[in-house]
């Protein structure tokens, strides 16, 4: 039946809904499919599929369906997740054993990687920390190798990775996922309107009572249209830890810029800390100092600060510890800091690390000075709302010094 | 049921067969059609196109990031209303009057089929494609003022263009068909191009492809040469009278083609022009 091929669509992530399958019978019942396997492609696409990256998915799903291709992805993930998690039992495995495994189908093997590394730079995007940590998986690459399974052509050993951050994501999804429209919606709490500026929208109410006061002789009443009033500063953290973010934060970025959204925006970067200067662009050429932008800015304005807030303690916490060789920072990083935070009535630092990774590290220090929240949809809605209305800030752990050793 | 594939491409528009199909599609289940692409290869024309096939009027509705959903329904006009009552010019008493319809009002409340053209719909504000959903999903409206229901007497044909659909919301997006306006290949190119130029010598036409796919292989530019800039280009030669045959040596007219002066000079340093 044709409904397994919805179901089919779905299991390779397509998120088609009853309402699209309905149009898509109703479109055969006029037959629009044209009686033959490529309009019954084109027409499937074109109804259930709405975002071009999605079309690939689309593909693999259609020839498993109807070439009869037998890509189980899903058994087959299991299996390797199965292998992943105990190499060495699969060490023992009898020479017969062996040799069918072998026999697996490298081309569905292959393709399966191929999808998976797709997906893996989807949930990259999506901020997933699992990127770029390699040496804190408990998966390396190592537990694959021992298989014996050829598998070295497609992203070789890194896959083993991606087939468990894949599991992984499973668990996370739910508020892990912030495109640019989440961020839009999020973003959209983050105002506080007023009547300022030209006025140039008719107030109704105000002219039909003064006309009635001048007897009758029209008198129209304008009004400055409703705006943002928000002043907003945006402090990105780029390079260096922030990479595997870096899209991340540019989605943020994307949705904070859009015109018109606050009476102001602005925005700065540094690296990995905040010493005596930020910068105007990523490139760090620009340099505008941290003491200059605080006393050009009053304190009503928001400002945002995203980072990982990971870094050495003594890049924090020491004079002259800046990742910079030739950058001798007389005041240690925590100062610039305190000093940024005392400046502004309302400042929030989301953080794209996710919150089990805080503790006992330069992350926990610095949310104890600046309100942190996570930089998930749930966090970003927090801190707008913290912006806003103030209210208690997010809990923090007393702060235990750290081991400088450590 | 409307009669299927009706649409085929004009004479001065060759659409791909996914295309084709894809226009037939949301005509026959009369659901809007949603487009994308890149910049500059005919999304905003194909409407044009359909309606020429189709034989019905064109309505466009180009968005702005002020356009607000209602306006596309009605505006209704205080103002002039103020301003008669206090000069007594007209029936103050009809609201009606005062009421003008927007391109959408004006498709719905259309004796005839039309063919209703949503230009970038992405750069409204975020809510303004849910504002859409019912008038769009139901064909029909209410006008406030003067309690008047108007419901279309045929559903008008919709062709929303867009440049990013990321940000449309599902809710949106399930009611629409998509289609993704690939880049022609080489063959589909020429034939558009002949479509615009019937007069160019095939050799010189290979020449300038050449140098358009050419160009489009620059990596990182930022904004890559498209099917209109290379009509253009090609008009402006032809214009210019400058020798085709100079194209080897250097790109004439490279402004056409290419609009930032850092692309300029990306193409510039791999000694292209």
């Amino acid at each position: 039946m044709l409904i397994d091929f919805l179901f089919e669509l779905r299991r390779h992530k397509l998120d088609v809904s009853t309402h699209e399958w309905m149009a898509l019978m109703e479109a055969m019942a006029l037959g629009l499919h044209e009686s033959s396997l490529d309009g019954f492609y084109r027409l499937a696409r074109s109804i259930c599929v709405k975002d071009v990256t999605d079309f690939d998915a689309f593909d693999l799903a259609f020839s498993s369906y109807f070439k009869g291709i037998e890509v189980d992805a899903l058994a087959l993930a299991e299996e390797l997740w199965t292998w992943l998690k105990d190499p060495k039992k699969f060490a023992g495995l009898t020479p017969e054993q062996r040799r069918a495994l072998e026999a697996l189908d490298l081309e569905a093997l292959r393709e399966l990687f191929k999808k998976r590394l797709e997906e893996q730079k989807k949930r990259h995007d999506g901020g997933n920390r699992w990127i770029g940590t390699g040496g804190r998986s408990p998966f390396g690459h190592g537990g694959f190798h021992p298989t014996g399974l050829r598998i070295g052509g497609p992203g070789g050993g890194r896959s083993a990775m991606q087939v468990a951050g894949q599991r992984r994501y499973r668990a996370y999804r739910k508020d892990m996922i912030l495109d640019v429209r989440q961020i839009d919606v999020a973003l959209r709490g983050l105002r506080q309107l007023g009547r300022e500026g030209a006025e140039d929208e008719l107030d109704l109410d105000e002219t039909v009572d003064e006309t009635c006061r001048n007897a009758g002789e029209l008198e129209l009443i304008f009004r400055p249209p409703r705006r943002n009033r928000v002043k907003l500063i945006l402090l990105m953290d780029v390079g260096g830890s922030m990479d595997p973010h870096a899209e991340l934060a540019s989605r943020l970025f994307t949705a904070a810029s859009r015109a018109g959204r606050f009476a102001s925006f602005r925005s700065y970067y540094f690296h990995n800390c905040v010493y005596e200067s930020v910068y105007e662009d990523a490139h760090f050429r620009r340099p505008v100092s941290v003491s200059d932008l605080l006393s050009g800015t009053d304190r009503d304005h928001k400002l945002v600060l995203v980072g990982d807030a990971l870094m050495h303690p003594s890049e924090l916490l020491h004079a002259g510890g800046s990742i910079y060789y030739h950058h001798q920072n007389r005041t240690p990083g925590i100062e610039w800091l305190r000093r940024i935070a005392n400046h502004f009535r309302r400042l929030a630092w989301l953080n794209p690390e996710p919150r089990q990774y805080w503790p006992h590290t330069t992350i926990e220090i610095i949310a104890s000075l600046i309100p942190m929240w996570p930089l998930t949809l749930d966090g970003l809605g927090e801190a707008v709302r913290y912006l806003i209305r103030g209210g208690r800030a997010p809990l923090v752990e007393p702060v235990v010094p750290i081991d400088p050793g450590y | 049921m409307t009669h299927f594939d009706r649409f085929q491409g004009t004479e001065t528009y060759i659409a791909s067969d996914d295309l084709r199909h894809a226009v037939n599609v949301a005509v026959a289940l009369e659901r809007p059609l949603l487009l994308r692409g890149e910049p500059g290869t005919g999304k905003t024309l194909l409407a044009e196109n359909v309606a020429h096939t189709l034989e019905v009027e064109l309505i466009r509705w180009h968005i702005k990031s002020t356009t607000k959903a209602r306006d596309g329904l009605y505006i209704y006009d205080t103002v002039a209303r103020l301003h008669d009552s206090r000069f007594g010019d007209g029936d103050v008493k009809d609201i009606s009057r005062y009421i003008e319809l927007g391109p959408l009002g004006k498709a719905l409340s259309s004796p005839r089929r039309v063919v209703l053209l949503i230009d970038e719909i992405d750069k409204a504000d975020i809510e303004f494609p849910n504002d859409l959903l019912l008038e769009l999903d139901a064909m029909r409206f209410r006008i406030d003022e003067t309690g008047q229901d108007i419901t279309a007497a045929h559903r008008p044909v919709v062709i929303i263009t867009s440049n990013n659909e990321k940000e449309l919301p599902d809710a949106f997006l399930r009611r629409c068909i998509f289609h993704y306006i690939e880049f022609p290949d080489r063959q589909l190119m020429s034939r558009i191009v002949r479509v615009h130029h019937p007069d160019l010598a095939e050799k010189v036409l290979d020449q300038c492809l050449d140098v358009f796919y050419g160009l489009r292989e620059v990596p990182r530019l930022r904004k890559p040469p498209s099917t209109s800039e290379l009509i253009d280009w090609i008009l402006a030669l032809k214009k210019s009278g400058v020798s085709l045959a100079r194209i080897g040596g250097g790109i004439p007219f490279l402004g056409t083609l290419l609009k930032t002066e850092q692309d300029m000079a990306s193409v510039v340093k791999r000694g292209l022009a």
